[in-house]
């Protein structure tokens, strides 16, 4: 009996070991490289004069009905935030004494390495051509862990629906995929917003930041924020004041998913403390049955 | 296995069942409408607390309330403390009971239901990434483990028949089971202490939008401990109960050993969970007293009262203070998850979120149910442990026989 605690004790520390010790090789992983084709937007607040042309742009070509949640059979005005009949939006932030102004952009960031598809249990949301990151309807079961993990707060649920489904930007793929660019692009009068490759919406933001060094908060935002994303900011006014959190250079879900690989590395540790278990159950069982024995013997 | 349980036997259709009953319809109304008209006219959950209440009750705290089942079969099986046998089997029944019904409300939650089949199928879409994939998975398949651990409560019923062929096939199965059980028993360890872990793991993705105060990559840990915590802290309350309401004798005895077994627990936890919050630089918003300060402040103070109840040998033998030091304990394990789930997720200052009438009506009619299926196993299945034996006189020992002696004569 005694050996047999014994036994269940080391493989009860084994498995607390496993979970807790995760955390400390975090940083062996490289950062996500991103993929060859992929293309994203650059978004610039000095530019943007906030006619919303692209909320309405995005609207028509992702067949999105007007979001009258606000005022229920009233009079269409604008979407107040990303939700289910919104892809795409253009907010205010109301400077202060200290900081000016700014219009703010906000969509899908199309993460180089993103959190909802690392949630997500049968891969419905997923990085697929051009890096996009689309959603596959058959694969969702609508479990909504992808709202959880989203740093930025992005996948959005048909809460107003019976068979409901997960609503967000995937950048116009299907424009793309016919040879035109995303309709928020194509719409803004002030190229605001442009389209390209990351590589050359990288180098561009670099060259605008180099060029008009006192425009801008000197940063990319994007370039290396959660990983890296493929939709680029540029900024007069601090990026958290356009409710862009302030994140780490790994992704978001970079411990857990350090953490579950080593846990499950080759199934190798939940098999592992199986046959620990079966082990001891049976030295368990044999003893049981021998004291049985010796008790009904005399 | 069964070391003398019986059916409990007597009526059905008793008053409290009528009750129970009532509650548990208006319950499957609610979800009937739920599924007729989506989530968003039934429910307070929004694009920002995507989760609610059925996450963060029924199936977070919910299957921690169910881990009895785990935390005795630990106790019996692994560290082979015979004794408690006669708890193991309603300890299981309240495990497969609460497990099924944490299955259910998953089916209720989930957006795309038509497609949650896909989920144990789909074995080349697995995401290996998805800590959620994991704990579905498990409780999937825990459910299944838990019944048929169970499942030789049935078979002996079905011993003693009156179909002949129901009795050959119990008899057989009685057979297979007592062959194969060990491997059931062991996955039946095996499952919880993986999916209970992951279930403090699945926040760990919120990042910096978990308060500082729960997001720590010590989250698994703290919730494996504090399931186990739980499971014993329900089977103490699911025995007292169960004594009560059906005039026999409690398992006071017995009951005492898991209360010493409680202490250590509970003093892990609260240890790690303040070492913790002293390593990461934390303690100042312990003690900032706005409302999640005093949350998990609370948290504390029930952990450290629940364990001061039941630090001496005579508190731990008093039935009263084992069910309410037990109660308490249930409480902080429940308010620990759902202030991890609910209240320290910050989407963003424009979102909120408390529970609709239709969630809690819901949460409350499937608690209900599980209540009502309870009372009508364990009244006719052999789940219930044998009585202890009545409390002996006390014998009067030689030395006051003799004073006594010295007195009357």
């Amino acid at each position: 009996m005694g050996i047999s605690r014994r036994t269940a004790l080391k493989g009860l520390a084994v498995a607390g070991s496993v979970a807790v010790g995760g955390r400390a090789r975090a940083a062996e992983r490289t950062l996500p490289a991103a993929p060859p084709d992929a293309v994203g937007l650059l978004y610039d607040t000095t530019r943007c004069i906030g006619c919303k042309a692209c909320v309405v742009a995005c609207s028509e070509a992702n067949n999105l009905e007007p979001d009258d949640a606000y005022w229920p059979g009233g009079l269409y005005q604008a979407p107040l935030d990303l939700n289910e009949r919104t892809k795409n939006v253009i907010k205010l932030f109301k400077g202060d004494d200290e900081t000016p102004s700014s219009f703010m952009k906000a969509q899908c960031m199309h993460c180089l390495d993103p959190a909802c598809a690392a949630a997500c249990m049968l891969g419905a949301f997923k990085k697929r051509e051009f890096g996009i990151v689309t959603w596959q309807a058959d694969l969702c079961i609508g479990c909504r862990y992808c709202q959880i993990a989203c740093p930025y707060g992005i996948p959005k649920f048909e809460w107003s629906k019976a068979l409901p489904k997960m609503v967000k930007c995937e950048l116009c793929s299907h424009r793309i995929a016919q040879g035109r660019i995303p309709a928020c692009a194509e719409a803004c009068p002030r190229e605001a917003v442009i389209y390209g490759t990351r590589v050359a919406l990288l180098a561009e933001a670099k060259r605008r930041l180099a060029a008009y060094p006192d425009r801008y908060v000197p940063k990319v935002y994007g370039e290396s924020e959660g990983g890296g994303t493929q939709c680029l900011y540029l900024s007069h006014v601090p990026f958290e004041k356009l409710g862009l959190p302030t994140l780490s250079d790994s992704p978001t879900h970079d411990p857990v998913r350090t953490l579950q690989h080593r846990i499950n590395k080759g199934f190798f540790a939940p098999v592992a403390l199986y046959g620990a278990l079966a082990v001891v159950l049976f030295r368990n069982r044999k003893a049981g049955a021998a004291e049985r024995a010796s008790e009904e013997a005399p | 296995m069964s070391v003398g349980a019986v059916p409990v036997g007597g009526r059905i259709l008793t008053k409290p069942f009528k009750a129970l009953a009532a509650v548990a319809a208006v319950g499957f109304a609610v979800i009937a409408l739920r599924f007729a008209v989506g989530l968003g006219a039934t429910t307070a959950m929004n694009d920002g607390y995507a989760w609610g209440l059925w996450i963060a009750y029924d199936v977070v705290t919910g299957t921690a309330f169910a881990c009895g089942g785990y935390a005795l079969a630990l106790l019996v099986y692994i560290m082979n403390r015979g004794r408690y046998h006669p708890l193991v089997r309603s300890a299981i029944l309240t495990s497969a009971m609460g497990y099924s019904i944490a299955g259910f409300s998953v089916m209720l939650d989930i957006g795309r239901w038509w497609g949650a089949w896909k989920v144990p199928f789909f074995v080349w879409r697995w995401n290996p990434n998805s800590v959620l994939l994991e704990v579905a998975l498990c409780i999937m398949a825990y459910v299944v483990v838990v019944w048929i651990e169970l499942s030789p409560a049935f078979f002996e019923r079905g011993r003693t028949a009156a179909l002949p062929w129901v009795r050959r096939l119990s008899e057989r199965a009685l057979v297979i089971l007592d062959r194969g059980l060990i491997w059931i028993v062991a996955l039946g360890f095996l499952l919880p202490t993986m999916h209970q872990s992951s279930l403090g793991s699945l926040m760990l993705i919120a990042g910096p939008r978990l308060h500082p105060l729960w997001q720590t990559p010590f989250l698994p840990l703290l919730f494996l401990i504090s399931c186990l915590g739980m499971g014993f802290g329900a089977v103490i309350v699911e025995s007292s109960m169960a004594s009560r309401f059906f005039g026999r004798r409690p398992h006071t005895q017995m009951l005492a050993g898991l209360a010493a077994i409680v202490v250590p627990i509970l003093l892990a936890f609260a240890a790690i969970r303040f070492g913790d919050l002293m390593a990461r630089g934390a303690l100042p918003l312990l003690f900032a007293f706005d409302l999640r300060s005093v949350l998990a402040l609370l948290e504390f103070g029930l952990v450290v009262v629940a364990g001061a109840m039941l630090v001496t040998r005579t508190a731990r033998h008093r039935a009263g203070t084992q069910f309410r030091a037990a109660m308490l304990l249930l409480a902080a394990g429940a308010l620990y998850r759902f202030d991890t789930y609910l209240v320290a997720f910050q989407p963003g200052p424009q979102w909120s979120y408390f529970p609709s009438l239709g969630e809690i009506v819901v949460t409350v009619g499937l608690v209900a149910f599980e209540v009502l299926v309870y009372l009508v196993l364990v009244k006719q299945f052999p789940i219930l442990g044998a009585q202890p034996a009545p409390p002996q006189r006390p014998r009067p020992s030689g030395i006051a026989r003799v004073e006594r002696a010295g007195v009357t004569g």
